[in-house]
């Protein structure tokens, strides 16, 4: 009946992963754009430092009777210094001649027109900033350009930057890790509620269809609502099918009792041998088919049940009780006893209707197979487990087919000259393997035969 | 004792009714639960038989009504349902006992004995004759005030020799009614149960004769 299904994929790994997914390329653009800026923000810094010291240098330049004269305040140097003692190198050009400092710091790419530029290039094997600023002195009977080129190494602005990657990596990775929670926390609330109607339609028993009528989110609402006509649909059809062997036992079995109540009523009048016997095969044989029609359906009910067990707390006792008060009159008629022997109290979890139908099965055993004048014990212990022990002093199980007896349609040889079914062990047997235990035959040492049903 | 059965299938209900008048008792029938109804109203019944399914409704809720007119006369369902929870059902509405079609006309006599019998004290009817007292409800036979139990088959052998005092029953016949249909071997038990009867109406005026090659008669010595 139940057939496993595959999972395609979990729902909620699939939600918690594309909110972590979304949560993880945030967090990397978060990381970058914030990296950027900063890098930004730093090299805005140094480059007005080096401006400023480039035009300090570049103010400080003068001609004096037709020569140019520089002196390098100190302070254009002093500005630059960094807390990683960053190292300055610096150029100084006059109409595109080298004047002092290092020349191979000059950049020949460096658009002369501008007034000031910026520029990361390498020097001396070490990533240096580079800024150019020039001045055109008007001098008394010449003018002349001098061009400063003033170069930093980025020791300290690298140091800040690894550590605004650093704060920025924290508070990314902060940012990942309050993103996840949340989504397994929007996943499992989501998830939650399908939980919920799960456990709802778990924890039903087999005759439960009653639609829901919880209230559920909305996205589930079409779900639950075919879920609803499904079962509705379920619901009908099952019943038709219970009226349908309802109605179709009665059909059977109306006819049958006619046949063989009016056989008995002819069976009284007629004298003839040969006409009597007749009557008793036609007796017997609508015993037959009418025991193995009920067996049929019983068997059908027991294994529908037994597949959908649905446990409750059971009286054994006041259940076993019954069941021989039930039959008390049958065993009259043999002028058999029903003797029900107990220890105290003996519940069970079970299906009642199940467990009765069980012990129903192997007492009417003992009561076709007791000779009359007899007794039938059936004796309830609990060593620890449940066990319900029916024996009679009949002619016992064949011995060499004691194992067979409680397959499908199987009966012994000395069953011949009885009516029966070959069901009445099997189901016996299914309802204890239902519950977990197992039906052991056994022949009485001083006759007789013994079936004991474990719980 | 007088019955009622209730009973829409025509063929079944005369074969039920032929064996009851047979065993001694007198009988109504009605086929449907509005003849039913009236004949309660009517009649006074020591039990009645009920069919569940019949054309003009439901015989549980015949039951049910009955039950709630404070009416404690004993039913004994006639079901061709086969579903336990129908037995049950029909059980919680008030029925004594039922019986599954197509039923064993000796279980069904069994079954109103023992419904009788639980509801005894109302339904007493005993049998005085040649001597004894006997109370097929009770199983009791009393000869010149000696109270008897007697066992089921003892009884209704009796039962059956009494209600047709004077006529012959065959072994065989006598057999039929007093074993079920799957042992065979049980004509000669029957020696063994006459027997019994012939020593539990000794010193009555009743007479178990046998006639050889015939069969038995219950012969009232006057």
């Amino acid at each position: 009946m139940t057939a496993s299904l595959i999972a395609s994929g979990s729902l909620r790994n699939r939600l918690v992963l594309t909110l972590i997914g979304g949560a993880a390329i945030l967090t990397l653009l978060l990381f970058f754009a914030i990296r950027n800026y900063a890098i930004q923000i730093a090299q805005q810094g140094q480059d007005n430092i080096l401006g400023a010291s480039a035009t300090s240098i570049l103010d400080a330049a003068s001609i004096r009777d037709g020569t140019l004269e520089i002196d390098i305040p100190y302070a254009s140097f002093s500005m630059l210094s960094t807390p990683s003692d960053d190292r300055v190198f610096y150029a100084i050009y006059q109409d595109g001649n080298f004047l002092s400092g290092y020349a191979g710091l000059s950049n020949p790419s460096v658009n002369p027109g501008r007034r000031s530029s910026f520029e990361t290039t390498q020097f001396q094997g070490e990533t240096v900033r580079v800024a150019t600023a020039a001045r055109t002195l008007i001098g008394a009977e010449n003018r002349t350009q001098i061009r400063v080129y003033l170069a930093q190494t980025q020791d300290a602005l690298s140091g800040t930057l690894d550590k605004i990657s650093r704060n920025a990596a924290l508070f990314g990775a902060g940012f990942f890790a309050l993103a996840t929670l949340l989504s397994f926390w929007a996943s499992s609330t989501t998830i939650g509620q399908l939980k919920r109607l799960t456990t709802s339609v778990t924890r039903r028993g087999p005759q439960d269809l009653r639609p829901f009528e919880k209230p559920v989110p909305s996205e589930m609402l079409a779900l639950v609502t075919s879920l609803n006509s499904l079962m509705g649909r379920l619901d009908q059809s099952l019943r038709q099918s219970e009226d349908f062997i309802a109605e179709a036992a009665h059909r059977v079995r109306t006819p049958l009792a006619t046949v063989r109540s009016y056989a008995e009523a002819t069976l009284q009048r007629v004298d003839k041998q040969e006409n009597r016997q007749a009557m008793r095969s036609m007796i017997r044989a609508i015993d037959e088919s009418s025991r193995a029609a009920g067996q049929l359906l019983d068997h059908a009910m027991t294994t529908f049940r037994a597949d959908h067990l649905e446990r409750q707390e059971i009286d054994l006792v006041e259940l076993v009780g019954e069941l021989v008060e039930r039959l008390t009159p049958i065993a009259d008629m043999k002028d058999v006893r029903l003797n029900l022997r107990s220890e105290g109290k003996i519940t069970c979890s079970g299906d009642p209707i199940l467990i009765q139908n069980a012990v129903r099965n192997l007492i009417d055993n003992a009561l076709k197979y007791a000779p009359g004048e007899s007794a039938v014990d059936i004796a309830m212990i609990m060593n620890p487990d449940i066990q319900i022990k029916v024996c009679d002093s009949g002619p016992g199980f064949p011995p060499n087919e004691i194992d067979i007896l409680a397959t499908r349609f199987t009966r012994g040889q000395n069953a011949a000259g009885t009516i029966g079914s070959g069901l009445g062990l099997t189901i016996a047997q299914d309802v204890a393997m239902a519950h977990g235990g197992d039906l052991l035959l056994s022949n009485r040492p001083e006759g007789g035969a013994c079936a004991t049903l474990s719980l | 004792m007088k019955f009622l059965l209730v009973e829409d299938n025509q063929e079944l209900a005369n074969a039920i009714l032929s064996r009851m008048c047979l065993d001694g008792h007198v009988i109504d029938h009605a086929a449907n639960l509005q003849d039913a109804t009236a004949f309660v109203e009517t009649g006074e019944y020591d039990l009645i038989l009920l069919d569940i399914m019949l054309p003009d409704g439901d015989g549980r809720s015949f039951l049910k009504q009955h039950r709630a007119s404070d009416l404690d006369t004993p039913v004994i369902v006639l079901t061709a349902r086969s579903q336990v929870s129908d037995r049950i059902g029909s059980l919680d509405l008030g029925a004594d006992d039922y019986v599954t079609k197509p039923f064993d006309h000796a279980e069904l006599e069994a079954r109103c004995r023992a419904v009788l019998r639980r509801k005894a004290g109302k339904a007493t009817s005993t049998v005085e004759i040649g001597g004894i007292v006997f109370d097929p409800v009770a199983g009791h036979l009393a000869v010149k005030g000696e109270v008897v139990n007697l066992r089921n088959r003892e009884l209704r052998l009796l039962e059956l020799l009494i209600n047709a005092t004077g006529k012959i029953f065959s072994k065989q016949k006598l057999a039929d009614r007093l074993f079920s249909f799957d042992d065979d071997a049980s004509e000669n038990a029957i020696e063994v149960y006459i027997a019994r009867l012939r020593k539990h109406l000794e010193g009555s005026e009743l007479k178990i004769t046998t006639l050889r090659g015939l069969g038995y008669r219950l012969d009232h010595d006057s």
